[in-house]
């Protein structure tokens, strides 16, 4: 066991990647000498060499298109995108090339490209910087899109990212990259499936699900809430798509309560198709509607106001009295 | 100059009055000359780079690829007309573009890969792609309809120019396969290949190009850039996507640019030979913008009367790529009626072939459609395809779970 960051743990699990994967290469804006804007990358080029830490043209829809050549090629290529916000210039080569390259090719060619993208809000950033664009990717068959939480699970989840032979969007929590947890490099033990959900905490009376950014908060709403006398269950669901329907439901047949916190815009967000399968999956062990806690209808908002928009303790702690008020 | 800034760059000090009269005098330039050995009245003229590689081509060669420009002709009217019966939901026309595509085919490699857009057939032709597998994407039954992996053609790409930049990163691997073969000493091993993307006037004013060609610069990778110029966008004139000609915006990135009749077989296969060997040599891109037009509509659900008169698809088809090169076979006696005879009699065999099998391709199974959306085993496709099931078992008499084992087997773990 080692103590790190999410940001180093990603930076070891890359490292690994690199050492054990001669087909492997890491391709993104700054991610040279300089690590990347997070220093994700930090030491790597040094290690590796510029033909396997890319230094790209400032161009993202370059990027995964180059990726895509280079996947179909033997390759396995990690992109780097800066921030959230700067995904879409890409957005095209995602969902019309690299989601459909497997499916148009009846199986024969496959794309086993890895996009990382740091992701959400709360660090006080300009206009781009604090997005959470994972439903738009999650409506696109042909991806699967994962979020470690923890230093652990960054540093296998990258790695298994770029052994599963479809296209993975890795959405990292940026204002979590300096989060430390024990790191156990040996084996990934309960993380060997990046696509579970994990239970982290068991709870009789309501079930919290949450995923990257946002699992220290509902672990820390369920510790709140405990002091008022309620167990509440939390999930980390790890895998967006495929999305772990199984351990969420089998928990609100436990609990009979539900609620879902993203820092994404709640209309059309993950937080409603969890709610609309458990509704349909867990009808009659429900004792309260599914509550979706997530951010506002608007753009993201600017950073001296950015607190009232993103899902605190509270927000989830207000939900969860609803919940419990049925 | 500032010294961190590298001997490309500009240094700022220049003066921008000074520049914008640069680029006026650009855009004021007439088109850049035009490469062309066989004209359009069947007379071999020479060039000082490409007669060379001309000069290479056998008697052999010429008579082939004559046959291949009127194979893919005689097929492109057989598809236009599965398509007015029904057949095809919609058919991409080539006539016009002949020479162009068969003659930067006929000068790939085995080794080397090809990313088409979706007007190809031609070069499709030249990879040895069963073209009756062409047809599959225009008849609804697949949006592919060949393995890339056995001719190294790569699967039609609509969203236009998206490939551009596949080519790009697929040049890139080829580099780094020959680094690591190097380091395993096993370099030379393997012959050098190089990647050619194709690609049209239109999509020259997508990103995409811009990104591909700022890549492909910046590593060197070994690619060809192929332009076809067929004048028209759909309904749009080349003059609203460039205002300068297309092969001179290879300056702008740093590489070759070179305009070719596209209607002259063997200057598109000079050039294309000298392109891939300057890639293969790792010499970086080149552009190619082969000046040609597109004869018909766009595509069957086009009307071109709707945006362009007659006298000009008449000037373009005294150009004619076959004919030109018949006149030249004739005249230096290199192919006779018979055998002018024989290569429309294989025309019209392909012909028959084309519309037997387009006839015969069996509509797929939705199976097949749910077992290909991921490489590994997924979830949720796994639940839908199990609801599907037992959703079709309902119906009596109805569509009974098939005998297609592989694909719910490998969709549900």
């Amino acid at each position: 066991m080692t103590t790190m960051t999410i940001a180093k743990a990603i930076n070891e699990g890359l490292r690994a990647t690199l050492a054990a994967n001669p087909k492997s290469l890491l391709m993104g804006e700054d991610i040279g000498p300089l690590g990347g804007v997070y220093r994700v990358t930090d030491g790597l080029i040094g290690e590796f060499g510029p033909d396997r830490v890319v230094d790209t043209p400032l161009a993202e829809s370059g990027i995964i298109g180059t990726a895509i050549g280079l996947a179909l090629r033997g390759y396995s290529p990690v992109c780097e995108i800066q921030f959230d916000g700067f995904v879409f210039p890409g957005f095209n080569q995602i969902t019309t090339q690299l989601a459909k390259m497997h499916a148009r090719s009846h199986g024969n060619l496959t794309v086993p490209v890895v996009i990382r993208i740091p992701y959400g809000g709360g660090i006080g950033s300009v206009e781009h910087h604090s997005e959470s664009p994972e439903a738009l990717f999650a409506h696109t068959a042909g991806l699967r899109i994962i979020t470690p939480s923890n230093p652990h699970d960054a540093y296998w989840m990258i790695q298994q990212a770029v052994e599963c032979q479809d296209p993975v969007i890795v959405f990292e929590p940026k204002r979590r990259y300096w989060l430390k947890g024990e790191v156990d490099t040996a084996a990934p033990g309960p993380s060997g499936d990046p696509f579970k959900a994990h239970i982290l905490r068991e709870g009789t009376d309501a079930t919290i699900v949450a995923y990257g950014p946002l699992v220290p908060v509902a672990l820390a709403a369920a510790n709140a809430a405990r002091e008022d006398g309620h167990s509440v269950e939390v999930i980390d669901l790890r895998s967006i798509s495929p999305l772990d329907f199984d351990t969420v439901t089998a928990s609100v047949e436990k609990t009979g309560r539900l609620i879902v916190a993203h820092e994404a815009p709640t209309f059309g967000g993950i937080g409603g198709e969890i709610a609309a399968r458990i509704s349909e999956r867990a009808f009659h062990s429900l004792e309260a509607p599914v509550i979706r806690v997530g951010g506002f209808h608007m753009p993201y908002p600017v950073a001296k106001v950015e607190e009232d928009y993103l899902p605190d303790i509270d927000r989830i702690l207000e939900a969860l009295d609803r919940a419990l008020s049925y | 100059m500032g010294t961190h800034l590298p001997s490309t760059e500009f240094d700022g000090t220049a003066v921008d009055d000074q520049r914008e009269a640069d680029a006026e005098a650009v855009m004021g330039q007439p088109p850049a000359q035009m490469v062309q050995l066989l004209g359009p009245d069947g007379k071999l003229g020479a060039d000082p780079v490409y007669s060379s590689y001309a000069d290479k081509l056998t008697p052999e060669d010429l008579r082939g690829l004559y046959a291949d420009m009127a194979r893919i002709r005689r097929f492109d009217v057989e598809a236009t007309a599965l398509q007015r019966q029904g057949q095809l939901a919609l058919w991409v026309p080539l006539t016009g573009q002949e020479a162009a595509q068969i003659g930067s085919g006929r000068a790939s490699q085995p080794q080397d890969y090809i990313f088409p857009t979706y007007r190809e057939h031609g070069v499709a032709l030249t990879r040895d792609v069963d073209l009756a597998e062409l047809l599959r994407q225009f008849r609804g039954v697949s949006n592919g309809g060949w393995n890339p992996k056995d001719t190294n053609f790569h699967l039609y790409t609509l969203v236009l120019a998206a490939q551009t930049l596949h080519a790009v990163g697929y040049a890139m691997g080829i580099q780094r396969d020959q680094k690591l073969a190097a380091a395993a000493g096993k370099a030379g091993n393997e012959p050098d290949a190089a990647v050619i993307a194709y690609f049209g006037d239109g999509a020259s004013s997508e990103g995409d190009v811009h990104e591909s060609m700022v890549f492909a610069s910046s590593y060197n990778a070994p690619v060809v850039f192929f332009c076809q110029n067929n004048h028209w966008a759909i309904s749009v004139p080349t003059n609203v996507q460039t205002r300068v000609p297309l092969s001179n915006r290879a300056k702008g990135y740093g590489f070759p640019g070179i305009r070719v009749d596209g209607n002259d077989v063997i200057a598109v296969h000079a050039v294309t030979e000298w392109a891939l060997e300057h890639a293969r040599q790792g010499k970086g891109p080149v552009l190619i913008e082969a000046f040609t037009y597109r004869v018909g509509a766009h595509t069957t659900a086009d009307d071109p009367t709707k945006y362009r008169g007659s006298e000009e698809e008449e000037a373009w088809r005294a150009k004619d790529p076959l004919m030109r090169l018949e006149k030249y076979l004739r005249a230096e006696g290199l192919a006779d009626d018979a055998y002018f005879a024989k290569v429309k009699a294989d025309g019209d065999e392909l012909a028959a072939y084309v519309r037997r099998t387009a006839h015969d391709l069996e509509d797929p199974d939705i199976r097949a459609a749910f077992a290909n959306v991921y490489a590994e085993a997924h979830p949720l496709v796994a639940e839908e395809l199990a609801w599907f099931e037992e959703y079709s078992a309902g119906f009596a008499g109805g569509d009974e779970p098939s005998a297609q084992h592989g694909a719910a087997a490998k969709a549900g773990h």
